[in-house]
């Protein structure tokens, strides 16, 4: 009894059993816990890892939080299998079943209304990355002749590279726009930083979008017709997911271009 | 063509997902995930372990 309740998320009850090796966080089985018509995925966890202080030291030790959002993300993949799972945010734990049971009391009508929005509904990550080299004023094409000719070739540069940017832009706009139209609805994510990601490439579109099972192929087939679009963009198609990013309140994160323009504020450091 | 699609889940996206997506709920025990600075967490935790184990993507090649 010395263990927390860890709930990966909530479900309507389904007939189809859970994989028998199926290991949750820590590495303990999920159980169902049905209550009023719903069924909460939970497991045990230890309380010396998930008590406040606790947890917030682990979420900084990368080891844990990779295993832990991976056995999270695991327990929610097996669910999808099943059926179209309510995902619940990584580390949402509580003391016993009863205040899981007191949870579910609080948020039920919340619960059947998500469940039903996103019934027989999928998630797609796209992602679009700009391969721009920094502009490199130190390098200029040729020799200037003159003051005056350098000035005039580091303005054509920074055109330029100004004229990549936009391009790039543009594209990640666009492919939102028509996307957005394919899917039910969809979320932009903060772009990720290419030392997370370790992947080359400024990402200028991070998006979400919520797409039913059954127009999935068609989606995924405009995403790669969009793949060899323009050179020096590079679009990646993940997913599908489990609809983590439309879990939430429908409609309380509308998409935010300032996001996508903030991302381009941590670049290379050039003009203080 | 350069698109690379991985078989495993990168954390970043899942994280996006994790962190940032799911129900959030305040559990009875500890905090609210929203409550930690998650910026903090992953720049801190991610991009210092990245920089311990893969060679850094800012480097210029000279």
């Amino acid at each position: 009894m010395t263990g927390l309740r860890y709930v990966y998320a909530v479900c309507r009850p389904f007939g189809a059993p859970l994989q028998a090796q199926l290991t949750g966080v820590g590495g303990a089985p999920p159980a169902l816990l049905h209550h009023h018509g719903l069924v909460a995925v939970v497991s045990t966890v230890p309380e010396a890892d998930f008590a406040e202080d606790a947890l917030r030291a682990r979420l900084e030790d990368l080891d844990w939080l990779t295993a832990t959002a991976r056995a999270h993300q695991g327990v929610i993949d097996a669910l999808t299998t099943v059926t179209t799972p309510l995902p619940l945010r990584l580390a949402t734990v509580f003391r016993d079943d009863s205040g899981v049971r007191t949870m579910i009391e609080a948020r039920e009508d919340e619960f059947r209304r998500t469940l039903d929005r996103l019934e027989g509904r999928v998630e797609w990550g796209v992602k679009v990355y700009a391969d721009i080299a920094p502009a490199q004023p130190e390098r200029p094409a040729a020799k200037p002749a003159s003051g005056r000719d350098y000035l005039r070739q580091r303005r054509a540069q920074t055109r330029s590279h100004e004229n990549m940017w936009q391009k790039a832009e543009e594209f990640a706009d666009r492919l939102h726009r028509l996307l957005s139209e394919r899917g039910e609805d969809s979320r932009l994510h903060a772009p990720q930083n290419p030392a997370l990601s370790g992947v080359s490439g400024r990402n200028v579109l991070n998006a979400a979008y919520l797409v039913p099972r059954a127009h999935s192929e068609e989606f995924v087939e405009i995403v790669d017709r969009a793949k060899d679009e323009t050179p020096g963009l590079r679009v990646e198609l993940t997913g599908p997911w489990a609809p983590y990013s439309f879990a939430g309140d429908a409609g309380a994160q509308a998409p935010r271009e300032g996001e996508r323009e903030g991302a381009r504020e941590g670049e290379g450091g050039e003009g203080t | 063509m350069t698109v690379i699609e991985r078989r495993e889940v990168a954390l970043v996206d899942l994280l996006d997902r994790l962190l940032a997506g799911g129900v959030g709920i305040t559990g009875d025990v500890t905090l609210r995930i929203a409550d930690v600075d998650l910026v903090r967490i992953d720049l801190n935790a991610l991009i210092s372990s990245v920089n311990a184990q893969v060679p850094s993507p800012f480097e210029e090649p000279s």
